[in-house]
């Protein structure tokens, strides 16, 4: 169970919390906790105490601390951390230590959040339930025979276990949003562009994306607000649209025009879809004019996804031979180390995605492949612009199922593959989504509801994700993680203030 | 390997042989046994990534990019640079401050 | 070996390292020979997480280039082009392919003839590998190193038609191409430290027919001369090949300067797959018409139109050899605008072209940084007789090392041209000390001018004008 970060800088900002003391109740709940759950690669309590020195210090020499004061983060084993070991849960990259920090690592700390760790992934963000982490798998709070899902895994189960408030991932296919569903905890993905990926190591570059986790969409939107931004180090970078204030998450949604994705229905979990139904429902009940639409495109969108994303994965993963840094197979020439150390450092999704993105870029093979995917992506962006000609936001699941066993699909990547059918699609469009914790199925296991957004439409994105969130049903305490200060179930959404979560 | 070609169904036409080439590419060095898997495996993925060829695309362009922007440029300024021992420090091989490797075989490609 | 009845085809393509103060993607210092990776960052190391960002004034430079090269300069996009070596720090190298900067241009050699330059675009340069062990040579080297300053350092890519039809044309080319990149401000110039890199595509197919032949690739061409003799050599290779019933294979060759010939690397018959993808970590680059019209404006005059202008000046319709010579070493060292300054001035063409492609020319960098108009008066001085050629050379080397006035300096070296009295009072002091000397020069030998001239200048202590001693001589002589 969560704390409320906002609530943290709040308190920590006002001195009535010190950041040393908020940092040691994590600490401990990481320790107490994540020997069973394995969120965490890397735990960084010493720096982070210095950390948490630093703040209590400006709090009392009358400095602004910034507005995640205090904030305890976990931060994806995919972003860069100087001096700290930057693994991507592979043991190409066991040991090595970026010489530099990725640059939404130095905004949160230039806003005073304090870094508590690394946390646990699908190798180079390839996966959807963190089972491709070189290092072992992560488990789902709720559940721990169940994957937390993937990529992002580690980051979500530490949130969703209360480990830590809030946490970074990336979101390449879904990496975010599919384990914040799957945890019971909020997640999202921003337009691509707004946030700077200059740190991040590349999976698939023109679809990855760093975005959130938190307890509450208010922290999610704390957070963005605090990394996102123009940075210049990162060319294909946007200038910060209109601020979301995290004031106007309360304007509620009269007059707002949601679209039901059939396509983002379709094949889904009858158990999903039900609270994705449920949440149209309250988004109706609130004002907002609901109707179904169909957006047929959606159903290339998988396909194309994993055409283009291999394709990118596969040149941005050549870097990795062993010469430079990471590990090295020695061999008699270079060419063969090569070969031999990828052959040892790589695990088997990495190589097969590898090896579908180098064939789908090969001579021949182009046109058909990566081409014909590329000309089908633009296809998608067009079909979701026509789409919010009449939609102000979109609605569907954030994933077909519900957590999944361990170990139940790693046989068959193709079932894998199809867990990102919901998410695809916005890393195609570039647009954001998030996803709010809506309920349970019937084995009491997390759903999460998508909210999609045009590009650079956030504002409207949170505003309907905040009236969602608001009616949604308690997501009941995990099986692993810390106890809760109140004890038991979130707060139901009537007695939450607007754009915080009361405690 | 073949030339362009409809591709539905391509994938199930893939051999120990493409997959054998395909790795060669990657740099990637795999067994018999790795190289059978994953020729099965890819062939079912490709068949699934196959259906792009249904939609129609004639006259439809690529998107240069996810992004409307254009000439994103900075000034000809030095930047300090990392410090060599720090990133050698990282390295798996180093002589006189620079990387070493064992001996290259081939010409550059 | 002939290649009577065979013609060759030549077209080149050439690497300009362009002078930024950084480099293409990132701002670490572009400098040659400084301490090996001590300019590295993790943008040009290719770290992971790290994103390239586009050099402004390497587009420019690029943008001049195609426009001194009479390209279309257009909306351009980057490629990736994949492939492995330890001297590649991302192992894909960021370049241009099917949407290039500038296209379909153009270069006229000094003689008249164009050449086709079919591109100039822009890429990022690789690490420098040095092979250790094994004398040196790569095939028995014990291990490489690599130093990553070079890396991500801008170059562009200038590929020509295959128009060339002579290893002498290749290398006019290749001089008047530098002398370009030179005028633009692009480039150094200095093959030698390989800021300028020549790869040759030779091919060669019977006299009279149009079909290309089958080309090969030759690399490592350090120098002009490499050049000229690599493409000779190759070209017989292939014509003995064809002449006795074999075919050339498609193949990149490596020019081996010692033994004098080309040796086979691999069979470009199956050619790498580079897999080409346009670069999502860049955004497409479209210069706008205004910032091309700037930047074509800002290019100086060149080398076509500055030969031009001296060919103007000489006003004789078509320089003779020596001449054309004059013209081509005086621009191609960037000293024209002397020339040009001097005749303004009223200073003869012919001396002024001599000056300028012989004593300023021997220290072209400081002749390029003197004042016009003090090398104008200089010129003017010897014209007038004020200062004898000898004189004038010494106070030029003056200039040239200290700069000042030429009047000053004549002044403090106590030049002062002779009198013509003094000069036939000199004269005849050298007669009388060689009757037999000078009995055989009335008869006939006109080579002991020469003697006669030097013994005047030695006992006037070089302050005789020669052109004076001349006169007085044929005077005497008649």
């Amino acid at each position: 169970m969560s704390e409320d970060a906002s609530a943290i800088a709040a308190a920590v900002r006002s001195g009535e919390a010190s950041a040393s003391e908020v940092l040691e109740r994590h600490l401990s709940a990481i320790e107490q906790h994540d020997g069973e759950l394995h969120a965490f690669l890397t735990v960084l309590a010493d720096s982070a105490r210095e950390e948490a020195r630093e703040i209590d210090r400006r709090v009392a020499a009358g400095e602004d601390p910034g507005p995640l004061a205090g904030v305890p983060v976990a931060l994806k084993d995919n972003l860069c951390t100087r001096g700290v070991p930057t693994t991507c849960a592979s043991r190409i990259l066991e040991g090595w230590c970026p010489p530099y920090d990725a640059t939404v690592v130095r905004r949160l700390r230039a806003a005073g959040a304090v870094v508590v760790g690394k946390t646990n992934l699908d190798e180079f963000a390839m996966g959807s339930s963190t089972e491709n982490s070189a290092f072992g798998p992560t488990r789902n709070p709720h559940d721990p025979g169940r994957v937390p899902g993937g990529s992002s895994g580690g980051s979500a189960a530490a949130v969703a276990a209360g480990l830590v408030p809030v946490a970074l991932g990336s979101d390449t296919g879904g990496s975010i949003r599919q384990p914040a569903a799957l945890c019971g905890v909020v997640g999202m993905k921003p337009t691509y562009g707004t946030v700077s990926r200059y740190g991040l190591v590349a999976f698939a570059s023109s679809l990855d994306q760093i975005g959130p986790f938190a307890s509450s969409v208010a922290d999610a939107v704390a957070l963005f607000e605090a990394i996102g931004g123009h940075d210049p180090c990162d060319s294909t970078s946007l200038e910060r649209p209109a601020s979301m204030s995290l004031g106007r998450l309360g304007d509620g949604v009269v007059g707002l025009r949601v679209g039901v994705v059939a396509e983002l229905l379709d094949g889904v979990d009858p158990a999903v879809a039900k609270r994705v139904r449920e949440a149209a429902e309250v988004l109706a009940a609130a004002g907002a004019s609901v109707e179904e639409c169909s957006i047929p495109e959606v159903a290339y969108a998988l396909p194309a996804y994993y055409l283009l994303a291999p394709a990118e994965a596969s040149s941005n993963l050549a870097r990795y031979d062993g010469v430079r840094y990471g590990l090295r197979v020695d061999a008699s020439s270079a060419e063969a180390m090569n070969g031999a150390t990828r052959a040892k450092g790589f695990g088997p999704e990495v190589k097969r995605r590898i090896m579908l993105g180098t064939y789908a870029l090969s001579a021949g093979y182009y046109d058909a492949y990566y081409g014909q995917a590329q000309k089908v992506r633009t296809l998608i962006i067009e079909a979701f612009k026509r789409a919010y000609e009449n939609a102000d936001v979109l609605l569907g699941a954030t994933t077909p199922t519900t957590a999944f066993e361990i170990g139940s699909k790693v046989d068959d990547p193709l079932a894998m593959y199809l867990s990102d059918v919901c998410t695809v699609p916005s890393n195609l469009s570039g647009d954001p989504a998030i996803t709010v914790p809506f309920g349970t199925d019937d084995l009491g296991l997390p759903v999460g509801v998508q909210v999609l957004a045009p590009a650079l439409q956030e504002t409207t994105m949170f505003q309907a994700a905040t009236v969602v969130e608001d009616a949604a049903p308690p997501v009941p305490t995990p099986r692993i993680g810390a106890d809760a200060t109140d004890g038991g179930e979130r707060a139901a959404g009537g007695e939450r203030a607007a754009g915080g979560r009361g405690r | 390997m073949a030339g362009d070609e409809d591709i539905s169904g391509a994938g199930a036409r893939l051999t120990r042989e493409d997959a054998a080439y395909v790795a060669r590419l990657a740099r990637i060095d795999l067994t018999d046994e790795e190289l059978d898997l994953y020729a099965g495996q890819l062939a079912a993925v490709l068949e699934h990534a196959a259906q792009v060829a249904a939609l129609a695309t004639a006259g439809v362009e690529p998107p240069a990019h996810p992004l409307p922007l254009r000439n994103v440029l900075r000034d000809d300024e030095v930047r300090p640079s990392l410090d060599r021992e720090e990133v050698l420090g990282q390295a798996p091989a180093v002589e006189d401050g620079r990387f070493s490797v064992p001996p290259i075989l081939g010409e550059v490609p | 070996m002939s290649t009577e009845g065979w013609e060759i085809v030549i077209g080149l393509e050439v690497h300009c390292e362009l002078q930024t103060a950084t480099k293409l993607f990132c701002g670490c210092r572009n400098a040659f020979g400084d301490e090996p990776n001590t300019n590295i960052c993790p943008v040009c190391l290719g770290l992971p997480g790290s994103l390239p960002v586009l050099n402004v004034k390497a587009v420019e430079i690029a943008m001049s280039i195609g426009t001194a090269l009479n390209c279309e300069v257009r909306p351009s996009l980057f490629h990736r082009k994949n492939y492995f070596y330890p001297d590649m720090p991302k192992d894909y190298q960021v370049s241009q392919y099917d949407e290039p900067i500038n296209v379909q241009g153009w270069l006229e050699l000094p003689e008249g003839e164009r050449v086709g330059i079919e591109r100039a675009h822009m890429e990022e340069d690789t690490g420098k590998t040095s092979h250790i062990g094994g004398g040196g040579r790569i095939h028995d080297a014990d291990h490489a190193l690599v130093d990553y300053n070079r890396a991500g350092v801008p170059l562009v890519e200038i590929v020509s038609a295959p128009d060339m039809r002579s290893a002498a044309q290749a290398r006019r080319y290749v001089e008047e191409l530098r002398a370009i990149l030179v005028a633009v401000g692009a480039s150094d110039g200095r093959m030698e430290e390989g800021s300028l890199r020549v790869d040759a595509n030779v091919s060669v197919r019977r006299a009279g027919t149009y079909e290309l032949g089958t080309r090969c690739e030759i690399k490592n061409l350090n120098s002009l001369r490499s050049l000229g003799r690599a493409i000779e050599h190759e070209a017989d290779r292939q014509v003995s090949l064809l002449e006795s019933g074999e075919r050339v294979l498609q193949q990149t060759r490596h020019w081996d300067e010692e033994s004098a010939r080309t040796v086979a690397l691999r069979s470009k018959e199956e050619a790498f797959d580079y897999r080409y993808f346009p670069e999502p970590d860049l955004v497409p680059l479209a210069p706008d018409p205004g910032w091309q019209a700037e930047v074509a404006a800002r290019i100086p005059a060149m080398p076509a139109e500055r030969r031009k202008k001296l060919v103007d000046l000489l006003g004789v319709g078509a320089p003779n050899d020596a001449q054309a010579d004059q013209i081509s070493t005086v621009v191609t060292l960037g000293l024209d605008r002397l020339v040009v300054a001097a005749t303004g001035a009223g200073v003869e063409i012919g001396l002024a072209l001599a000056r300028s492609a012989n004593e300023a020319a021997a220290d072209p960098e400081r002749a390029r940084e003197v004042d016009p108009s003090a090398y104008a008066a200089l010129l003017r001085m010897e014209q007038d007789g004020k200062l004898s050629a000898t004189q004038a050379k010494a106070v030029l080397a003056d200039l040239l090392q200290n700069g000042g006035h030429p009047a000053d300096i004549a002044r403090r070296k106590g030049f002062e041209a002779l009198g013509a009295d003094t000069v036939a009072a000199a004269v005849a002091q050298v007669i009388a000390a060689h009757p037999a000397e000078w009995e055989r020069f009335r008869q006939g030998e006109d080579k002991l001018q020469g003697l006669f001239t030097g013994e005047v200048m030695k006992a006037t202590k070089g302050k005789a004008d020669g052109k004076v001693v001349a006169a007085e001589l044929r005077r005497l002589r008649a």
